[in-house]
């Protein structure tokens, strides 16, 4: 008995639909988002977060309605990330029935940003998100440093020290995504989750590079995440999330079943 | 036939934010006869047949705005007379004292303290717990009650929390959850329920709570 590891199918959103790139190309339409997040609540998603990566900030009511829409009839824990920059964009998705933010570019270029919103809104809804690559070549110590821009712009942070900076600010959560890995289906970069979930006191999830089920038991047991994101494996049908959670538990890790 | 009453279910507003998911939740189990208010009038909080205590955020700021919004007579008052449900930082702000912020006196409903996890909280192994408790963990229903009803024993609900209360008189814990102790998320008084946990974001067992809540008498 205890408290269970986490699997939260991410959605992608531009304009009002889910969609999925692989490394930012190739863009797949996967639907109608409310459609999408009922669909996965009712396969036992313990959480779910929408990317908001629509370009334009007009469109950005797009992703209010949408939020509204699913808060009304998901009973889970919603995170809302992309474009999250000022406090007034903190208020508007919270009010919109979102429990958690993910602050990613805004918080690499103005870290207080994350301690005015924490102290705000309470460090339970500031989720950091935070984009890596690993830099060290191969016999050299492990490193890995945050990037901006959809991994194309270094920014010479380290990403464990940065992790830990952000907690200090006020993180209530990590979302740790290895840009390397992103869209390749390759599995977790399980060295890095490791190291930030060892170095901080906050739940970290993991993301980027599952292409089957068993990344996501290795994110848990070797990248000692304390949850699991994913988001192609499950919107093209690959696998459910009950599937995924079943193996999961199989592989001797505790969920909510 | 007997005459059917509208029932009014206030959710009170002390404006420290988010309360869609709750007022949503409510109305997603309420059937016509029960109209869901957000508000932050003491009279209509009086007048409700049933009040909702949110809490979101920090103690000192929840309470701090209770008191602001000259809403402590009421919520003493609803305590006092009708079925009343807090949750979250609702329940630790029924405490006597809470230690966040340095210390935070509480509205003193149900005797004891809010407790920190601590940032070095570990697993009876001795292995490394991550604070906030944050996600699915199994609620032990530990006395039989209304607000129980239709909900197995165990459920997971979601939590998101730092500090856990500790209350004085034990034979008021409704429910315990285990997180490297096993310590109290559910408290029972008379007409008075609390939980630690978001009924809101639980899903079908959390649904099942609020509308055990909405059909609720006030009698333990």
């Amino acid at each position: 008995m205890g408290l269970a590891k986490r699997i939260i199918p991410c959605l992608d959103v531009d304009n009002g639909r889910v969609v999925k790139g692989v490394q930012f190309l190739d863009i797949r339409d996967a639907g109608d988002p409310v459609e999408v997040a009922k669909r996965y609540d009712e396969q036992g998603a313990d959480e779910i977060t929408f990317l908001d990566i629509t370009a334009s900030s007009d469109d950005r009511a797009t992703t209010v309605h949408m939020v509204e829409a699913i808060a009304s009839q998901v009973f889970i824990p919603l995170t809302v990330g992309g474009g999250i920059r000022t406090c007034e964009d903190i208020r508007r998705m919270l009010n919109a029935g979102a429990d958690k933010v993910g602050i990613n570019t805004a918080a690499v270029f103005n870290p207080e940003f994350v301690r005015e919103a924490a102290e705000r809104f309470g460090s339970q809804c500031i989720v950091v998100a935070i984009d890596a690559k690993k830099v060290s070549a191969e016999g050299e110590v492990d490193k890995w440093e945050i990037f901006t821009h959809g991994g194309r712009k270094p920014t010479g942070l380290d990403a464990v020290e940065w992790a830990k900076k952000m907690v200090e600010y006020g993180a209530g959560e990590i979302l740790l995504t290895s840009m390397d890995r992103d869209g390749t289906k390759n599995g977790f970069d399980l060295g890095v989750t490791r190291a930030i979930s060892e170095a901080v006191h906050v739940p970290v999830i993991a993301s980027g590079g599952v292409g089957n089920l068993d990344h996501l038991v290795d994110g848990v047991i070797k990248g000692k995440a304390d949850a699991v994101l994913a988001a192609s494996i499950f919107h093209f049908g690959e696998y459910t999330v009950q599937e995924a959670k079943q193996r999961m538990t199989d592989a001797g890790i505790e969920m909510r079943l | 036939m007997s005459e059917i009453k509208k029932s009014t279910v206030a959710v009170i507003d002390y404006g420290m934010g988010n309360l869609h998911s709750v007022a949503k939740a409510l109305e997603h189990v309420a059937d016509d006869n029960i109209t869901v208010v957000v508000t932050s009038d003491p009279a209509v909080i009086d007048a409700a047949d049933r009040v909702l205590l949110p809490g979101v955020g920090a103690i000192r700021d929840c309470v701090g705005e209770m008191y602001n919004a000259g809403l402590v007579p009421s919520i003493r008052k609803a305590m006092a007379e009708k079925p009343f449900l807090a949750i979250c930082v609702g329940i630790q702000a029924l405490m006597s004292h809470s230690e966040e912020s340095k210390g935070v006196d509480c509205l003193n409903h149900f005797q004891g303290n809010a407790l920190f996890f601590g940032e070095k909280h570990k697993d009876y192994d001795g292995s490394k717990l991550k604070v906030p408790h944050m996600g699915w963990n199994q609620v032990k229903q530990t006395i039989k009650h209304p607000l129980w009803a239709n909900i197995p024993d165990n459920a997971r609900f979601y939590f998101v929390h730092s500090f856990y209360v500790v209350p004085e008189n034990k034979e008021e814990i409704a429910g315990t959850c285990d997180y490297g102790l096993n310590f109290c998320v559910a408290l029972a008084r008379d007409n008075v329920f609390a939980v630690q946990f978001h009924p809101e974001k639980s899903h079908k067992d959390g649904l099942q709570l609020y509308k055990n809540f909405i059909q609720w008498d006030g009698k333990p």
